[in-house]
């Protein structure tokens, strides 16, 4: 590893670490008093959020195609990994941490299963008959997941169609370092010379094949590792949450995950990184304390989102991504010459 | 001509038909090592069509090629350049919101090895293989005097220099031909001598053979050794530049038969 690269990592890391220790600050020490379980809750709201936007831009940011059924991968990835948690649950007892790795581990499989088995065929599309394909799968799993008794395969209560029952393990010290994780893997996969393969067929495809990349076999294993890491997303909301109902990874769900992407910047990670947690809690926030805002909610999103595109058609962050080494090489280098004169 | 060497590409009655319509019939073609061929013909007489059969993105419906006596035929354009044949486009197609060097840098991907997780681990593999592939890929920059131009984006270069950058890429996958569709289209004088500069140094660096597409007559004259000359999707004729500069057929595909030319005369004369 070059020694620059080195350093670069290092900082991350210790920005990295900062964070975790603010997170800590606000919930550990109960600043925030009686509404710190409210704010707890928002945080990991926006965390699986935020994987999931950040795993959709890899799909529409560097592969230049539209999902608009990533709620369906997400769903996939919350119910298998709850049939799996609570199935071991019933039989041994096991902490938390090892729960939610299962669950994890479970939900992102699954998902990245289905999504390689949908990519195979979907893949030789692309563009609007791609997303209608997307749209269709995530259809068909959200009514397949309304009709089929998924909690008596587990035994447990049921009410009506929602899934109950399942082990609350998603805390925001583990969903913080899965999302850490998992968007250090999705940037690695970007910053190597298959994120390079991907950005060329997004620019020609025609220019990509004849420089001798396997265009489908790059498409689908992106697609694969996108589904991977909304699975992964779901299970964690699905071990948050505790309650599943098919209606909440509806249409309007995907919709909302890929207008943060465009709105951070489709091919900028820091985008969505940015616009998943302010996108995703800011609305509860408000309507926490403005009850009749709630239904306003998706207003809101459109207006912003048609400011945003008036205004700046490529998102908040184009495809630029912030670099905390850069910004503080640049605030030494400017320190420097404040010395200098 | 070498007769006994291997071409290292070979058409045999190669030819494609869309609908009714033969785009390509019956060519046959012979590259051996070191050659430059140029292949000239009027527009529409199915050049880009030989080039888009050679590399796969048609499928020849008659006839077959070979690359240094490998039948090629059904493989997919991939797997086609993974095999030695790369070209480069009559509009050019850069990755346009890539940096120059990142242009190249993908071309080299098919001899990359860090495997997925590799690259996900960041092992010192894959450090060692970047790092090489950079290196890599900026001589081959210079070559093109492009080095300056290496953190620019592609689409930021002039025109020329894109023609040029596409060449380098197409250098970058290792090929054993290298197909060249109209490199001189719509270049200044300046820029076609660069080019043709760039033509030379090629092929005494890296001695490989090279199929030429020019509408420019005098680039083609003076530097290719043997011209095939397509019409209606046939060869015409075959032959040295001064040969096919003197050749009947030739003129009267360009130009129009003879005594059509007197018939007009006489009637603007009557």
């Amino acid at each position: 590893m070059p020694a620059k690269m080195k350093k670069n990592y290092l900082i991350c890391i210790i920005g990295v670490v900062i964070g975790y220790l603010l997170l800590s600050l606000v919930f550990d020490t109960g600043i925030l008093g009686t509404r710190s379980a409210y704010f707890n809750g928002l945080a990991v709201i926006g965390m699986f959020y935020t994987i999931v936007v950040c795993s959709l831009n890899l799909l529409t940011g560097y592969m230049g195609e539209f999902s608009l059924g990533h709620a369906g991968f997400m769903s996939i990835g919350a119910y298998a990994s709850a049939i799996v948690t609570t199935l071991i649950g019933q039989k041994v007892e096991l902490s938390g941490i090892v729960i939610y790795l299962i669950a994890i581990l479970v939900g992102g499989i699954a998902a990245g299963i289905i999504g390689f088995l949908v990519g195979i065929p979907a893949l030789r599309l692309s563009g609007d008959y791609l997303c209608i394909v997307t749209v269709a799968v995530a259809e068909i799993v959200r009514v397949v997941l309304s009709n089929v008794g998924i909690p008596a395969i587990t035994g447990a209560a049921t009410f009506g169609k929602s899934f109950s029952g399942i082990a609350k393990v998603s805390d925001y010290h583990y969903v913080y370092i899965t999302m850490v994780v998992c968007i250090f893997i999705m940037y690695c996969y970007i910053r190597s010379r298959y994120g390079r393969a991907l950005i060329a067929i997004r620019e020609d495809r025609i220019a990509a094949e004849s420089s001798g990349i396997n265009v489908t076999r790059t498409k689908v294993l992106t697609f694969t590792i996108s589904a991977f890491f909304a699975g992964v997303g779901g299970a964690v909301y699905a071990h948050y949450i505790t309650t599943l109902v098919p209606t909440y990874f509806n249409f309007s769900k995907s919709s909302e995950f890929l207008a943060i992407v465009i709105l951070g910047g489709s091919g900028s990670m820091t985008g969505s990184i940015v616009a998943s947690p302010i996108l995703a809690a800011l609305p509860q926030m408000i309507s926490y304390v403005v009850p009749a805002f709630a239904s306003y909610r998706m207003l809101i999103y459109a207006v912003i989102l048609v400011i945003v595109m008036i205004f700046k058609p490529s998102g908040l962050f184009g495809t630029r991504e912030f670099s905390l080494p850069k910004l503080l090489e640049r605030i030494s280098g400017s320190r420097k010459k404040a010395d200098a004169r | 001509m070498k007769k006994e060497e291997v071409p290292v590409l070979e058409t045999k009655n190669l030819g494609i038909s869309f609908g009714g319509l033969k785009a390509v019939n019956d060519v046959n073609m012979q590259i051996y090592p070191g050659e430059l061929i140029g292949l000239i013909g009027p527009n529409g007489a199915g050049k880009t069509t030989i080039f888009n059969l050679i590399t796969g993105i048609y499928k020849p419906t008659e006839g077959s090629y070979f690359l240094c006596g490998k039948r090629m035929n059904g493989l997919s354009t991939h797997q086609v350049v993974a095999e030695g044949i790369a070209r480069t486009f009559q509009n050019i197609r850069l990755f346009k919101k890539m940096s120059v060097l990142d242009n190249v840098r993908v071309a080299f991907n098919k001899n990359m090895k860090t495997t997925l997780a590799g690259s996900i681990l960041r092992t010192p593999f894959f450090w060692k293989e970047e790092e090489e592939t950079t290196k890599k890929a900026m001589e081959l920059l210079r070559l093109f005097h492009l080095e300056g131009f290496a953190n620019e984006n592609a689409e930021n270069l002039p025109y020329g220099k894109q023609r040029l950058l596409e060449i380098a890429r197409a250098l970058a996958t290792d090929m054993k031909i290298l197909l060249l569709d109209e490199p001189a289209a719509g270049m200044n004088p300046v820029e076609t001598a660069e080019l043709k500069d760039s033509i030379r140094m090629l092929r005494e660096e890296f001695k490989i053979p090279i199929l030429l597409i020019e509408h420019d007559m005098s680039l083609v004259m003076s530097i290719c050794e043997r011209i095939y000359v397509l019409n209606f999707g046939e060869i015409l004729a075959s032959g040295t530049p001064e040969e096919i500069a003197s050749n009947k057929d030739v003129i009267e595909a360009y130009l129009g038969k003879e005594d059509e030319l007197e018939g007009g005369e006489t009637s603007a004369e009557g």
